[in-house]
């Protein structure tokens, strides 16, 4: 009886010993992103990067001695909501800190609430370049705008061959994906690259046969494609049925996953224009980083084709925390000013903040690394 | 030319299913007198069910499509017995806060179930697209403008030529005279909503494969569906049919020649002025109220 007395408090005490005791509260920080509606697939793989950088802090310790805590909530999709669920992290949770919203145009619906409350928020995804130059000194982008995607993709005008000599746009009807044709026709202009059609869809369409049946015979030779996993995918599949002549290529950093399993018709290529490219993690900044993402990734038995974008939500994490670390506080103030200062070596690479938009009013902008691939029979290879 | 006849033939399959999902709202309608707020919600079920049948259960895809139909069958009929069977359907208010109700639970039971990510629906049908001419159509699209055609068809003439037809037409013109003459009118109640549920389900499960399966696609659906009706006319069947191929029409040329940012928009804009000169619709009778 003795003996078995001892041997539960032995393992009593063994099992209080593993669990980290954290000296108070957990330090909050909130997450907005789209878990449900027309970008649920995007907002949920950086989501769970999120969830990886938290489990990862934790691990190591925490952040000034206190646990991690993502306070995560579901902006729908829309831009209403994005409102509400700032207004409820900034209220209800009472979170120091936010990393969000996805979308420029849930971004932008949540800047206001932001200054309001003076609550500094990461943003992981957004690209118009509105974001920055609006005079909010509460946003840190950690995304490349649009104009600086479009840059980075004229460096790699070469590796196309035919060469690029026309292209037509297709973008969903938001900032994000307006802002996107926007940028890339100065850039294409710049470059002598001729522009042709410009079609625009509704977030939610899925079908896109009309504006696909009005890019067809237009004589370009390219379509850039702006918009999120769900519509890239039937995008591609659809203009693959409709035997468009023109190369696919798709911008902002979301990769159609679903034709990785379901590939359209045989010998169909599209090019991605990525910030992460999952299949090549050696060729990143840090690739014992990225790696180390990947399997971190893969061992909690998440989608592979999700480390896209689910490496948004992981660098998002880790520069709050670096911030947070840095302030030695969890108050807003001292983190937006800290998140000035940080240097963090994330998964796309460097990250650091310059200022950009009204003097006296900057945002931070980072300046990311972009990658692109090319997608063929559900096979994805280094472009 | 050939861009006109793609657009035609694009016009053709999206008509086609319009069609269907118009079809299951506006004979709920024309006998019930209920809105029915659930109907995007039975499309997304159909387009589900479908997904759980062909990519977990192995199912074929066209069993999978009749399976739908009966689980809509199957939960329409569920809805009008427990939820109305004992109510005064001509209180509109309640009945109208059911149905959201009902729109409500469904929308976030099929959120909880399947997550919010898209799923894809595998068919038995070639990727590669059929070409004629410089016109393309994938297989799959074929596939869906025949099963709505011939499921039209069957609809069309079950009511107009069998003796069960007979009923739910009597039941729709008046219904104590269907009363009087010996017809089952609760009886004819639960199988119009079993029939209106399970084609807005066949048209989920037909429509999914050619996008992909999300669960809040109904949301789109019942805006389209209510559309349809309106513009042929509230529990007009024929109205309905020809509704979804003008609404279908409407969009794809106005989104291909005028502007593809007003897609949607188009089809409203001639709704308004439908309703400005000819308020009950393109194709049903005036009707007396009160």
């Amino acid at each position: 009886m003795a003996i078995s007395k001892r041997y539960l408090v032995s393992l009593l005490v063994g099992t209080l010993a593993s669990t980290p005791v954290w000296a108070a509260d957990p330090i909050k920080i909130g997450v907005s992103q789209p878990l449900t509606g027309a970008v649920a697939a995007s907002g949920n793989y950086v989501t769970n990067g999120a969830r990886l950088a938290a489990a990862e802090i934790n691990e190591n310790g925490g952040l000034l001695g206190r646990e991690v805590e993502l306070i995560i909530e579901d902006n729908k999709s829309n831009p209403r909501e994005a409102v509400n669920a700032a207004e409820k992290l900034i209220l209800s949770d009472k979170v120091p800190v936010i990393m969000g919203a996805w979308s420029s145009t849930y971004t932008l619906a949540t800047m206001p609430k932001l200054e309001e409350y003076g609550v500094p928020m990461v943003v992981e995804t957004s690209s118009s370049s509105k974001i920055t130059k609006a005079g909010n000194p509460w946003i840190f982008r950690i995304a490349p705008t649009s104009a600086m995607e479009a840059q980075a993709f004229a460096k790699k005008l070469d590796n196309f061959d035919p060469p690029i000599k026309k292209v037509d746009f297709l973008s969903v009807n938001n900032d994000w994906g307006l802002g996107a044709s926007q940028e890339f026709e100065k850039m294409f202009k710049a470059n002598g690259i001729e522009i042709g059609r410009k079609e625009t869809v509704a977030p939610s369409t899925v079908d896109l046969s009309a504006q696909l049946s009005a890019l067809k015979n237009t004589g370009s030779d390219t379509l850039i494609m702006t918009s999120g996993v769900e519509q890239l995918t039937l995008g591609i599949r659809q203009a693959a049925e409709q035997q468009l002549s023109q190369r696919i290529v798709t911008t902002g950093g979301s990769f159609p996953e679903p034709l990785l399993e379901s590939p359209g018709p045989k010998g169909y290529t599209s090019s991605h224009l990525l910030f992460f490219s999952p299949w090549t993690p050696e060729s990143a900044v840090y690739p014992d980083i990225a790696n180390a993402f990947v399997d971190a990734w893969n061992e909690a038995g998440y989608s592979f084709a999700g480390l896209s974008e689910g490496f948004r939500g992981y660098d998002g994490i880790m520069t709050i925390a670096a911030a947070i670390e840095a302030a030695g506080s969890t108050e807003s103030e001292d983190i937006r000013k800290a998140l000035w200062g940080v240097h963090v070596k994330g998964v796309n690479g460097d990250i650091s903040f310059f200022k950009d938009g009204p003097e006296g009013k900057e945002s931070g902008q980072n300046e990311p690394n972009v990658y692109v691939v090319q997608l063929k029979d559900g096979e994805v290879s280094a472009q | 030319m050939d861009q006109i006849f793609q657009h035609v033939i694009n016009a053709m399959v999206l008509g086609s299913t319009y069609a269907l999902l118009g079809i299951g709202l506006t004979i709920i309608f024309g006998i019930m007198r209920v809105v029915n707020f659930a109907h995007g919600e039975l499309y997304t079920l159909g387009a589900y069910t479908a997904y759980g049948m062909v990519a977990i259960l192995n199912l074929d895809f066209f069993s999978s499509i009749l399976v739908a139909a009966l689980f809509g069958m199957l939960i329409g009929s569920l809805i009008e017995y427990v939820f109305l069977r004992r109510k005064d359907l001509k209180n509109i208010d309640e009945v109208m806060l059911i149905m959201i109700g009902i729109m409500i639970i469904m929308q976030n039971l099929e959120l909880m179930i399947w997550g919010g990510v898209a799923k894809i629906i595998p068919t038995p049908f070639s990727q590669d697209p059929i070409s004629l001419g410089a016109i393309s159509i994938s297989p799959t699209r074929v596939f869906v403008f025949c099963i709505a055609v011939v499921l039209l068809a069957i609809f069309y003439l079950g009511i107009e030529r069998t003796r069960f037809g007979l009923a739910i037409r009597a039941t729709f013109q008046d219904q104590d005279a269907a009363r009087i003459v010996g017809v089952n009118v609760k009886r004819i109640y639960t199988v119009t909503f079993a029939l209106g549920s399970a084609m807005a389900a066949v048209a989920g499960a037909l429509l999914a494969p050619m996008f992909v399966a999300t669960p809040l696609m109904g949301d789109l659906a019942s805006l389209k569906a209510f559309a349809i009706v309106i513009l042929g006319g509230l529990g007009s069947l024929g109205g309905a049919a020809l509704g979804g191929f003008l609404l279908a029409f409407i969009e794809e040329f106005g989104a291909s020649y005028l502007s593809s940012a007003y897609r949607d928009a188009f089809g409203f804009l001639v709704i308004i002025i439908v309703m400005l000169f000819r308020p009950q619709g393109l194709f049903a009778a005036k009707e007396r109220v009160g």
